[in-house]
């Protein structure tokens, strides 16, 4: 494609001939690796890929005093040109279609592509929010029936279904917990989250106007339950827990705390993140949860899309279920389903805290997820727990010798392995371990995360890797490990074989450029 | 189990490995009261693609589509026909199932995305910068207003009656929580929006007005009026934009003084799908780019000088700055803004103009039509391509009535403002491309037949 | 004129009853490169313990506080063009605000060059 343009972007620009030999095309691009300007840089005002009939009726006259004096500055491409440009974006991307992509807690499986055609089935994909509801039974029912398996697998009395994504979920859940509270009188202002949380859980928690006060881990990477129980009061709203936690670890004491919580007059919210290494195998409702989000884009294999559309359910135990946000489903005694929404919350749901989106929550998810649900059934489920953990095991105990594992010793892992890059020669580190993967053909794992550990780099392999797969990622890690622990300096300036060497995001946050300047 | 890749021969030889006798032994942390013995009981076992086919498509066909019928609404989620190459470029796995691209040497396809997606939506709403995109339209407005008032440090914003309701729900319900000051203005059927009655409302106090524009009745506020009175009080004008497609035809808030601009970007790309996925869009004043909530990518070089992109400005974000992050959000709508801008780069800003003068032409053809039928007004003094009708009855029972004649008429005020007064014989109704001189007939005929009495 | 710092890694130089502020060498090397400063208003009645300034580089975001009671003099509007300034020159131009002190007697708590010095060499 012509990517000689006014602005003068040309793919060749800045070009070191480092990763092709010192061999130089006029080009820019070299064979399969082909680079591509902007479609700003492309496309041509005036151009247009979609073909529309004029319109037949000139602009209403008590429209003329709003009319746009020039149509937006877009240029438009034709529709080969669309096709070509972004199947050339796409080559540079990393996917777990290509490999695996080891993402510590983002939980990137394979995503069925029976998922896709069923979101895509006209009564899904082409049906309005607000249609009246006699209209959209099965869309209702793929809500309910979603539900009725959520609450199946976590054993919670309820499930809110609206929030969008795992950080909304949480909010959901600790709006609940504040709705609980003023419901019962109580001015808690405190939630305790573990010291290895994710930044979300305490983001969250002060979003919703609690003060954060941290819980320490015990040298075996669990929540210290004594610190915990002295922190508890009457000022004690509740706790987040993730559990699996951020180490990949169980938390074994988790009725204990739940126990303790309650007893001090406070709510469990757990970050259900990691749900996957225990779904079908463990239910939630058993260790006394009162709110936990399920990421459906983790755990039930809806597609990361590079970054979303998530949906983030939260199941909630009889004590917060009355909370629950609107819109929701009930099947009424006429045997149909209806919404509960503003006009009829009255209607015994009065204690609802509200609505959080416009619509009814993410419902091309809903319908991934539900056929990926089905597909596996309980059994399947309780396979995909156990394949997962089986697979992070072996990743764990593969390259202990050669990666510290903190808390190896004190016992399995669940769904991901953690790593330390304690040990490494002078001047090497989790990065150069991360970019030399990419080198290998790999996604890195997810690195400095939890910031418990030095240099943390947590694997998680998921259950859909083979073990064939798995021993070349091994062989892969094991190697670098050793490269660096020699001090081979060719990692530092690893990757060598992606579309870009490592980027200046010093630069890039200094002076952002955020929108194209040509 | 098709998706399971490991045979029963790898577990064994796996396990032996690890040192573990069965994979029970990988549960040991699980207290044994809390293991289950087998899978749980009372839901069904796993089932062939065939089979999960058969039973979705069941539920699929309990509904009727927009497609198959007669379809006139709109209220914040619109129909308008997507390209085929969209939908297939979407499904290219190298975007589908790649992650947030947080190792941007091997993400620049959904960096460079981004940085077009931004550009595309800074240029249409008439702002210096956008993000990467969030959740929805109600999410980016609320988190207009908690940015509004970060930058004003001032904590009241007053609603449009005309903002969509669930947007104002949405903002109240959170609002609760903050403690942040909501002035909320009631909806009347008048046909100017309530410019007055807003600029009445901004004190020293308000952070931010909020103004949908076309509003949910489909009339066009002055947004450069409110912008003006906003100002003068040290208040921002947020603009909500449901319909981009109106930008087509219609000057861009950005233009008109609003200094955050939020929409929802669902018309472009993305299709009803029942209310989600669907794609939050932010714009802003450049000054203003610390204070913006969600992810951001920014244009820099690798290690060559080459160009490329990565996630900028991240130190706002909850994974860095945990209880002091601008906003709690993780996830954004990625796949959603792809989908955007790919429609968008199809149209360019010429075949945008276009589109949205073919909407409002069959919006006219739409209203000039329905109103010829004794009893039916035209609330609206002007329009885009959503407009108030009001019926000699309650609105709600008709769309009611006309779906079991086949015929999707629009959203009833009765649904969409539930516990207002005076607003039941209201009906919005909404034309795109998509509607044809035989869906306006069909619908009038309908319309006109329930109305005098004739039986379906 | 004296210099006092913190276990904050801030330090505090004070002339009169004006004190200039800014990070120590020490905390902008754990910090790496910046790449943005928030800096007070002028005029902000402040507290000793205070979070009155931002400082970001790529990877974190770092609350500066303020060592001393006062009100908020001036701030170092030259970070905003040019952040890199705290890196190259963290203990003269990269100096961030400048305080009216309310209460001298602050000052007694802090540390002063050495004891600074031996604080650094201990973590």
């Amino acid at each position: 494609m012509n990517a000689v343009n006014a602005a003068g972007w040309r793919p060749s620009m800045g070009d070191s001939g480092q990763a092709t030999g010192g061999v130089a095309t006029a080009s820019g691009d070299y064979g399969l690796m082909l680079e591509e300007a902007l479609s700003f840089e492309l496309g041509a005002e005036g151009k247009c890929g979609v073909d529309l009939d004029a319109a037949d009726r000139a602009p209403m006259p008590g429209l003329s005093k709003f009319l746009r004096k020039e149509a937006p500055a877009l240029p438009g491409l034709t529709e080969p040109e669309v096709v070509r440009h972004y199947t050339r974006l796409s080559r540079q991307n990393y996917a777990i279609d290509l490999g695996p992509f080891p993402l510590g807690s983002c939980t990137m499986k394979h995503n069925p592509r029976l998922n896709e055609k069923m979101a895509r089935l006209p009564g899904f994909a082409d049906v309005h929010p607000m249609q009246p509801q006699a209209t959209v039974q099965g869309a209702l029912e793929v809500i309910e029936q979603l539900a009725d398996w959520l609450i199946g697998l976590t054993g919670m009395a309820s499930v809110a279904m609206s929030p969008k994504a795992g950080a909304h979920g949480e909010l959901c859940g600790l709006l609940c917990i504040r709705a609980a509270l003023d419901a019962r009188g109580e001015e808690r202002d405190v939630v305790l989250v573990p010291e290895s949380a994710h930044g979300t859980n305490p983001a969250t928690a002060a979003f919703a106007g609690f003060k954060v006060e941290s819980i320490p881990a015990t040298p075996a990477g669990r929540v210290d339950l004594a610190a915990l129980k002295e922190k508890l009061g009457p000022h004690v709203a509740g706790v987040m827990i993730t559990n699996p936690n951020t180490c990949g670890l169980f938390e074994p004491d988790m009725k204990a705390i739940a126990d303790a919580v309650h007893e001090a007059g406070g709510y469990v919210y757990c970050d259900g993140a990691n749900f996957n290494a225990i779904v079908g195998k463990v239910r939630p409702g058993d260790l006394g949860v009162d709110a936990m989000h399920i990421n459906l884009h983790k755990t039930f294999s809806t597609p990361h899309g590079g970054g979303g559309p998530g949906a983030g359910p939260v199941v909630l135990s009889e004590a917060l279920a009355p909370f629950a946000p609107l819109p929701f489903v009930t099947r009424g005694p006429d045997g149909d389903i209806h919404l509960v929404e503003e006009e009829n919350r009255g209607e015994g749901h009065g204690r609802s805290f509200g609505r959080m989106v416009a619509f009814h929550g993410q419902m091309g998810m809903f319908t991934r997820a539900l056929t990926y649900i089905l597909s596996h059934g309980a059994d399947g489920l309780r396979q995909v727990a156990e394949d997962a953990v089986l697979n992070a095991n072996y990743v764990l105990r593969a390259c202990e010798d050669v990666l510290p594992a903190p808390f190896a010793k004190s016992g399995p892992c669940m769904h991901e392995a953690l790593f330390s890059d304690s040990g490494l020669a002078e001047g090497f580190s989790t990065l150069d371990i991360a970019k030399g993967l990419i080198d290998e053909g790999f996604h890195p794992m997810t690195v400095y995360f939890p910031l418990v550990v030095k240099g943390a780099m947590l694997v998680e392999p998921t259950e859909t890797e083979s073990k064939a797969g798995l021993d070349r990622f091994i062989a892969s890690l094991r190697s670098l490990a050793e490269r660096a622990k020699a001090g081979d300096e060719s990692l530092h300036s690893a990757p060598h074989f992606a579309p870009r060497h490592r980027l200046d995001e010093t630069q890039a946050a200094r002076k952002p450029v955020l929108v194209w300047q040509g | 189990m098709r998706y399971l890749p490991l045979t029963s021969a790898d577990r064994a030889e796996m396990l032996e490995s690890i040192g573990a006798a069965s994979v029970d032994d990988l549960f040991v942390d699980v207290p044994a009261q809390a293991r289950l013995p087998g899978p749980i009981e009372g839901l069904p076992a796993h089932a062939s693609e065939m089979a999960v086919e058969r039973h979705m498509s069941a539920l699929a066909a309990k509904n009727l589509s927009a497609g198959s019928a007669p379809f006139f609404l709109g209220a914040g989620a619109y129909r308008h026909h997507v390209p085929s190459s969209v939908d297939h470029l979407i499904q290219r796995g190298e975007f589908l199932t790649a992650y947030t691209p947080y190792q941007p040497e091997i993400a620049q396809g959904t960096l460079q995305v981004l940085f077009e997606f931004q550009t595309q939506v800074a240029r249409l709403f008439g702002t210096d910068i956008a993000n990467a995109s969030m959740y929805d339209g109600s999410t980016a407005c609320w988190e207009a207003i908690l940015m509004a008032s970060r930058i004003t440090r001032k904590g009241k914003a007053v609603l449009s009656s005309g903002l969509h309701p669930h947007y104002g729900e949405v903002v109240r319900t959170m609002a609760k929580f903050t403690r942040d000051e909501i002035v909320s203005l009631d909806t009347e059927l008048t046909a100017e929006p309530d410019d007055a009655a807003v600029i009445a409302q901004i004190d020293d106090n308000t952070s931010c007005v909020v103004v949908q524009y076309p509003d949910v009745l489909g009339r066009i506020p002055d947004l450069a009026a409110i912008a003006e009175a906003a100002h003068a009080k040290g208040a921002l004008l947020v603009a909500v934009v449901t319909e981009p497609v109106a930008l087509g035809l219609i000057e861009a808030p950005g233009h008109l003084g609003a200094d955050i601009v939020v929409g929802e970007g669902q018309s472009l790309g993305v299709g009803l799908q029942f209310g989600g996925p669907y794609l939050g869009l932010f714009g802003c004043r450049e000054k203003f780019v610390r204070q913006m909530p969600g992810r951001l990518c920014g244009q820099t070089v690798d290690a060559d000088g080459k160009r490329g992109f990565v996630l900028t400005l991240s130190t706002r974000e909850q994974h860095i700055r945990r209880e002091k992050a601008t906003s709690n959000i993780c996830t954004n709508s990625g796949l959603c803004a792809l989908a955007f801008s790919i429609h968008l780069t199809l149209l360019g800003g010429g075949g945008l103009a276009k589109l949205a003068a073919v909407n409002h032409a069959r919006a006219q053809a739409t209203i000039e039509r329905l109103t010829r039928i004794p009893g039916v007004e035209l609330l609206n003094e002007a329009y885009f391509n959503e407009a108030t009708l009001i019926l000699p009855r309650d609105a709600r029972e008709v769309v009611n009535e006309l779906a079991g004649r086949g015929v999707l008429a629009g959203v009833s005020l009765g649904r969409l403002f539930p516990v207002a007064d005076g607003l039941h014989k209201g009906l919005l109704v909404a034309a795109t491309e998509t509607t044809t001189d035989e869906d306006i007939e069909t619908l009038a005929t309908q319309l006109e037949n329930l109305l005098v009495g004739v039986p379906a | 004129m004296t210099r006092y710092f913190t276990e904050d890694h801030e330090w505090i130089e004070v002339e009169g009853d004006l004190g200039t502020v800014g990070i120590t060498d020490y905390a902008q090397g754990q910090l790496g490169d910046i790449t943005f400063v928030e800096l007070p208003e002028a005029g902000a009645a402040v507290t000793k313990g205070d979070s009155v300034s931002v400082v970001d580089s790529v990877k974190a975001a770092s609350d500066v506080y303020t060592p001393v009671s006062g009100t908020i003099a001036e701030a170092n509007h030259a970070l905003g063009d040019e952040p890199e300034l705290v890196n190259t020159d963290a203990e003269v131009g990269g100096w961030l605000f400048r305080v009216t002190l309310s209460n001298a007697s602050e000052l007694e708590s802090l540390m002063d060059a050495d004891a600074y010095k031996t604080y650094v060499e201990s973590l």
